[in-house]
């Protein structure tokens, strides 16, 4: 996730301090991992180097001097580039899945075990996901529902690689 | 999904065009797979079984027709009032029918009378006395272990068979024996008549009576009807299927023109097969007809012959109206490409044409009322017409009557509920399934009005009472009366056995003017005639008989004078006479008529045997009276054995209070036959469609089961859903039946009177044929609720 | 083997066999009350033939089965109907409702089976139908309702008699994934209110994941996941 596009995203709506997009950036996006304040101000020095915001205002007084920052024009039109342009789809060509099964294989080893494993992995991870999509909002359950789709994504090729266990043992003793 | 050929003329396109969609219905249907097939035989069956009832019922006044040519060829009345004298040409036949329990067994007894006598159709040459010659189905009776009481009645040598020719059915039961001395002019015991040939010396094509050809007319609309209305629903069988296949094709492009022809052409490749499956049936029937016998009538193969004529009116209407009853259906059905969309809830019936129809019939019925069988003919037109819409609107009001009781039907148990909710959302479905039955019954229940009202005038009271005697036997004059009556009496199972003779006296030896009746019997046998104050041997007694008019009685009264001369069977015809001289004893006294008589006409004298002299009794003609005791289950092929032993020529009859044309008892018989075929055949129908919409709903049956449902409650709900329509039905069609009843009646001027005992029977077997319908459909029901209908395949 | 302590229904080593081909061959299954338990597995695996013998629709060939402490092989057929109207609970994937029964009516049936009077019935099936969000369909018929609000009857009709075990085979998987997730969302907290334990056919480990735990069935053989970690 690009974090300069997201927020100069936030900033669109309409000026904010650096605290206040940490916050909002926190709320919506940042479920897993919150944004250091180290990061939002490294990241708006370089998007003011570069032109794509600029200084509003800036606040003193009590503690540290906070700056506003607004987007610019120029800053609106990398947004919409950005939105506009699409993201390589992720592939996983060498997961550890992967090797870990055809390692099983080679070894004699049962490779059904580690794909039950595997999969009760994945559903208690799914489990918390579905778990928290019910107590959230909607924001909430979007971002589930991308991880559980994701994850589901992995549970199919588990089962389809189950139902081909005998075929791929055969591919890798030869 | 066919492009159409640009290059022709549209009309010639069109047609080419329709021809190819019927032929690829016709294709599916019979490349449908294992449940193509399935269906094509459910149809073919039902369409056959209709098609073998259309040809047997057509083939019907063929039946008629033949044995009535059989029946004129071996006619042998000489309807001669005199008896022709012997000679080279002549043969002396006596008419020895007799009964073999519940079966009529003809009997003639031959006496050819010099080398060319006539022979009777059938027969090679004469049997000689002692031997005969009997039809195929007398010679197995005869070898069956249970006749020997018959084989001893008939105690002559089996020498040949009788040929088709000259017998009216397979199992007709026959025989022409020799005889020797027969008397032509015997008085008493069976007819016997001389004759030069056989056949009946004028043949008229008797003017056919307009009740017994209105009640013909009736029993055809009312027997095809159903079969109509079966044939209709046949052609359906397995219709939700074959929705889902034409789906398929609109999804591949078909217009709903083509879908509606693709439909037609199965219908049509159904209703063909089902022709030729008809044939093999009726063909197969006609040679089973053969072999059975049902209430008494038999036939042979032969005369089931339908006439070309109707033979293609068959095999033209039956296809023809296949593709027409598909088109008619397809109407409330809009076949979509994802599925069929029955029109959802369908335009509240109408009532008002449904009510044109009966109404429609009464009208054209109406003008016929009151003709009667005397100011000429009915309008076979109108009346067929007539019958036929008054039936055609049971089964237009049926739909709309279902609709709205069962629309009003409310709570009860889940069984019920469940029954009323499926009916409410298809009550069409519903009223077709019962309305072959309400046809049928509708139809029988007028036909049986109009037979028991006009039975009056079919039936002859006998006068005489069976609760008296049960059996009596003509005797041929000249037989010893008293020996007669002991041989009864030591008879196995005979009671009471009573010797009545009669004969004549007159004041003359011949041409007298005054002749007066003379009942002889002992006393005993007297008191069943009159009742006696005292009585011994000897006695003479005068009877006046208050059912003879008064001049018969006055001349009777001018011969009975005490002391005067009379001469027992006085010359009076051209018969050789006794002439005996008798003299009334001093003595005689009046006493009073029985009015349970034995003997019906008895008049005049009332003498004990010896106040007759020795020579008169040859001049008795005697009667033997008998009464049997019911617990001895042969005693009637007794007491008919004895006769035949003490004269073959002896005349048995059983007392019945009622005697009934025989014409008549036959259409009666055949509209029982009729109605029992049709009724049967639309059960099978019924059962049909029933296991069929069962299969349709094998998951919802499942799903219920695996909730707990009740087996009780389904079948329950199975019985509801059949008999609610049912029971509606059979209300309507009684009040039809009824109507058209008293129609009939009025028509031929006969009083209205409801046979109520009728009416409940035909009922009955309506409703006896659905539950035997929902009793077979419960195991398949049963089977098909198993868990296993959970299943994905 | 002894089916674990406090279980509420649990069968040991089940046969059963549709022809030659074997649906069961060995499996186990265990759950507690007020438990979620999905049951998992590639189509024609055994799942469904494994709910229709926990539920007593099916007798397998061999094997025990247990509900409440009760052998069901010595019940009697009329037992283990009466057990299905009262103590059981079931919703399938479709083609359950009875097409000509009102919505209500639907809901209702099973109260009525076991005698309670219409009135009342369709008294709990209001209820019901409003506890799923699909009140307003009571006067419909299952052909004039969608799939999702279809299925969502069938929950109601499931769950109306208070069932101990609600039986759901593939409940979703003729439902897209919207109104898949508010089914289940809707079943597993009706399930909950009602403590009643769940047993959850499904191949889609979304749906899989509304239960506290999954037992996987492999060529008619189970895997019970969280006793063999």
């Amino acid at each position: 996730m690009s974090i300069g596009h997201t927020l100069l995203g936030l900033l669109e709506s309409g000026p904010r301090h650096g605290y206040d997009l940490k916050r909002a950036f926190d709320e919506k996006f940042g479920h897993d991992r919150p944004l250091h304040y180290g990061q939002v101000y490294s990241t708006m020095s370089r998007l003011l180097r570069n032109g794509l915001v600029e200084v509003d205002g800036i606040e003193s007084g009590g503690g540290p001097e906070r700056k506003r920052y607004a987007i610019t024009d120029a800053g609106v039109t990398d947004v919409e580039r950005w939105l506009a342009s699409p993201e390589k789809p992720a592939e996983y060509l060498q997961s550890t899945l992967y090797t870990k099964v055809v390692l099983a294989l080679l070894t004699h080893r049962d490779a059904a075990d580690i794909l039950d494993t595997q999969r009760a992995e994945h559903l208690r991870s799914m489990r918390i996901l579905t778990d928290r999509k019910r107590r959230g909002d909607l924001a909430d359950q979007l971002i589930c529902d991308h991880a559980l789709f994701h994850l589901e994504a992995d549970l199919r090729w588990l089962e389809l690689t189950a139902a081909r266990l005998d075929r791929l043992r055969a591919e890798v003793a030869r | 999904m066919k492009p159409r050929d640009g290059g022709l003329p549209p009309g010639r396109g069109r047609a080419r065009g329709w021809a190819g969609d019927l032929a690829m219905g016709a294709r599916f249907a019979v490349t449908g797979g294992r449940e193509g097939w399935v269906r094509m035989t459910l149809t073919a069956v039902g369409v056959g079984l209709g098609v073998a009832l259309l040809l047997l019922t057509t083939a019907l006044p063929n039946v008629f027709t033949a044995r009535h040519r059989v029946e004129e060829a071996r006619y042998d009345y000489s309807f001669s009032g005199t008896t022709r004298p012997r000679a080279d040409d002549t043969v002396l036949v006596a008419v020895t029918d007799t009964r073999w329990h519940a079966k009529d067994v003809r009997g003639r007894l031959l006496e050819p009378e010099g080398s060319r006598a006539p022979l009777p159709p059938g027969l090679g040459r004469f049997p000689a006395a002692g031997e005969m010659a009997v039809s195929p189905a007398l010679r197995e009776l005869l070898a069956s272990d249970g006749a020997r009481l018959l084989r001893e009645r008939l105690p002559y040598r089996i020498v040949g068979t009788i040929g088709e020719s000259g017998l009216i059915g397979s199992q007709e039961l026959a025989y022409y024996a020799g005889a020797k001395g027969l008397d032509p002019d015997a008085n008493g015991g069976v007819r016997v008549d001389r004759l030069v040939r056989f056949g009946d010396p004028q043949p008229t094509t008797e003017k056919t009576d307009p009740v017994l050809l209105l009640m013909v007319l009736v029993v055809f609309v009312v027997l095809l009807m159903p079969v109509a209305v079966f044939i209709a629903a046949a052609v359906r069988f397995g219709g939700e299927r074959r929705d889902r296949r034409l789906a398929a094709l609109r999804l591949v492009g078909s217009d709903s023109g083509m879908t509606r022809r693709i439909a037609a052409g199965e219908a049509l490749a159904g209703a063909l097969l089902g022709l030729a499956v008809g044939t093999v049936f009726f063909l197969i029937g006609r040679q089973i007809a053969g072999s059975v016998e049902v209430l008494g009538e038999s036939v042979f193969p032969g005369y089931l012959d339908p006439s070309p004529a109707l033979l293609a009116l068959v095999a033209v209407a039956v296809p023809a109206s296949a593709v027409l009853v598909t088109l008619l259906a397809m109407r409330g059905v809009v076949v979509e490409p994802l599925g069929v969309v029955r029109t959802v809830r369908p335009a509240r019936r109408r009532l008002w044409w449904r009510l044109l129809l009966p109404l429609a019939g009464l009208a054209l019925l109406y003008p016929m009322v009151g003709k009667g069988r005397n100011s000429g003919g009915f309008n076979q037109y109108l009346v067929t017409c007539g019958v036929l819409l008054l039936l055609v609107g049971v089964t237009a009001l049926l739909p709309w009557i279902v609709e709205r009781v069962v629309a009003r039907l409310g709570a009860g148990p889940v069984s019920w509920q469940l029954a009323v909710r499926r009916l409410q959302l298809s009550s069409g479905t519903a009223a077709r399934m019962v309305n072959g039955i309400a046809v049928a019954v509708a139809g029988a229940i007028a036909l049986q009005m109009l037979f028991a009202g006009v039975e009056s005038q079919y039936t002859e009271s006998t006068g005489r009472d069976p609760g008296r005697a049960s059996m009596e036997v003509s005797l041929p004059e000249r037989s010893d009366a008293a020996a007669v009556g002991e041989a009864f009496r030591r008879t196995e199972g005979v009671r009471v056995s009573v010797v009545l003779s009669t004969t004549t006296a007159a004041d003359k030896r011949r041409d007298a003017d005054n002749l007066v009746d003379l009942t002889v019997g002992d006393c005993a046998a007297l008191r069943e005639v009159a009742r006696l104050p005292s009585c011994r041997d000897g006695d003479v007694f005068t009877l006046r008989n208050p059912h003879y008019d008064s001049s018969y009685n006055d001349s009777t009264a001018a011969v009975v004078r005490p002391g005067r001369q009379l001469y027992l069977d006085p010359d009076g015809s051209d018969t050789p006479s006794l002439q005996v001289p008798w003299r009334l004893p001093a003595g005689l006294r009046q006493v009073p008529y029985r009015e349970d008589a034995l003997q019906n006409g008895a008049n005049g004298l009332l003498v004990t045997r010896s106040a007759l002299p020795a020579k008169a009794l040859s001049a008795l003609h005697g009667h033997v009276f008998v009464r049997t005791d019911e617990s001895v289950p042969d005693a009637p092929e007794h007491v008919r054995n004895t006769a035949a032993r003490v004269d073959a020529t002896a005349d048995v009859f059983t007392w019945t209070e009622t005697e009934q044309s025989t014409r008549y008892t036959s259409l009666r018989t055949g509209l029982f036959v009729g109605a029992v075929c049709v009724l049967v055949l639309i059960g099978a129908s019924l059962l049909v469609s029933q296991l069929e919409q069962l299969r349709e709903r094998r998951r919802l049956l499942s799903s219920l089961v695996a909730f707990g449902t009740r087996r009780r409650t389904l079948g329950l709900s199975v019985l509801w859903q059949t008999a609610v329509p049912v029971l509606l039905g059979l209300l309507l069609s009684s009040a039809v039946g009824l109507t058209l009843g008293t129609v009939l009646l009025k028509m031929t001027a006969t009083p209205v009177t409801v046979d109520w005992a009728s009416v409940l029977s035909l009922t009955g077997a309506g409703a006896a044929v659905v539950l035997a319908v929902t009793l077979l459909s419960l195991p398949p029901l049963l089977r098909l609720a198993r868990p296993d209908g959970l299943r994905t395949e | 083997m002894t089916p674990p302590p406090g279980s509420l229904l649990a069968a040991e080593d089940l046969r059963k066999a549709y022809g030659p081909t074997l649906a069961l061959d060995g499996a186990a299954f265990s759950i507690h009350p007020g438990e979620i338990v999905a049951v998992m597995g590639p189509s024609g695996s055994g799942k469904s033939t494994l709910l229709h013998c926990l539920a007593g629709i099916v007798p397998p060939d061999s094997g025990s089965i247990t509900y409440a402490g009760r052998e069901l092989a010595t019940m009697s057929d009329v037992e283990r109907s009466a057990l299905r109207r009262g103590d059981f609970g079931f919703v399938f994937q479709f083609g359950q409702l009875v097409p000509e029964l009102t919505c209500v009516e639907n809901v209702a049936l099973p109260l009525r089976l076991n005698g309670t009077s219409r009135k009342e019935a369709e008294r709990a099936a209001l209820g019901w139908l409003e506890r799923l969000e699909v009140d307003d369909l009571g006067g419909k018929r299952p052909g004039e309702v969608s799939g999702g609000q279809g299925q969502r009857v069938a929950v109601a009709r499931a769950l109306v008699t208070g069932p101990r075990v609600l039986f759901a085979d593939e409940p979703t998987g003729a439902l897209d994934s919207l109104n898949g997730e508010r089914v289940m969302e809707l079943l597993t907290e009706a399930a909950r209110s009602t403590d009643a334990a769940v047993v959850l056919v499904t191949h889609e480990a979304r749906v899989a994941a509304y239960s506290d735990r999954e037992i996987v069935v492999r060529d008619g053989r189970s895997r019970d996941m969280e006793r063999a970690v």
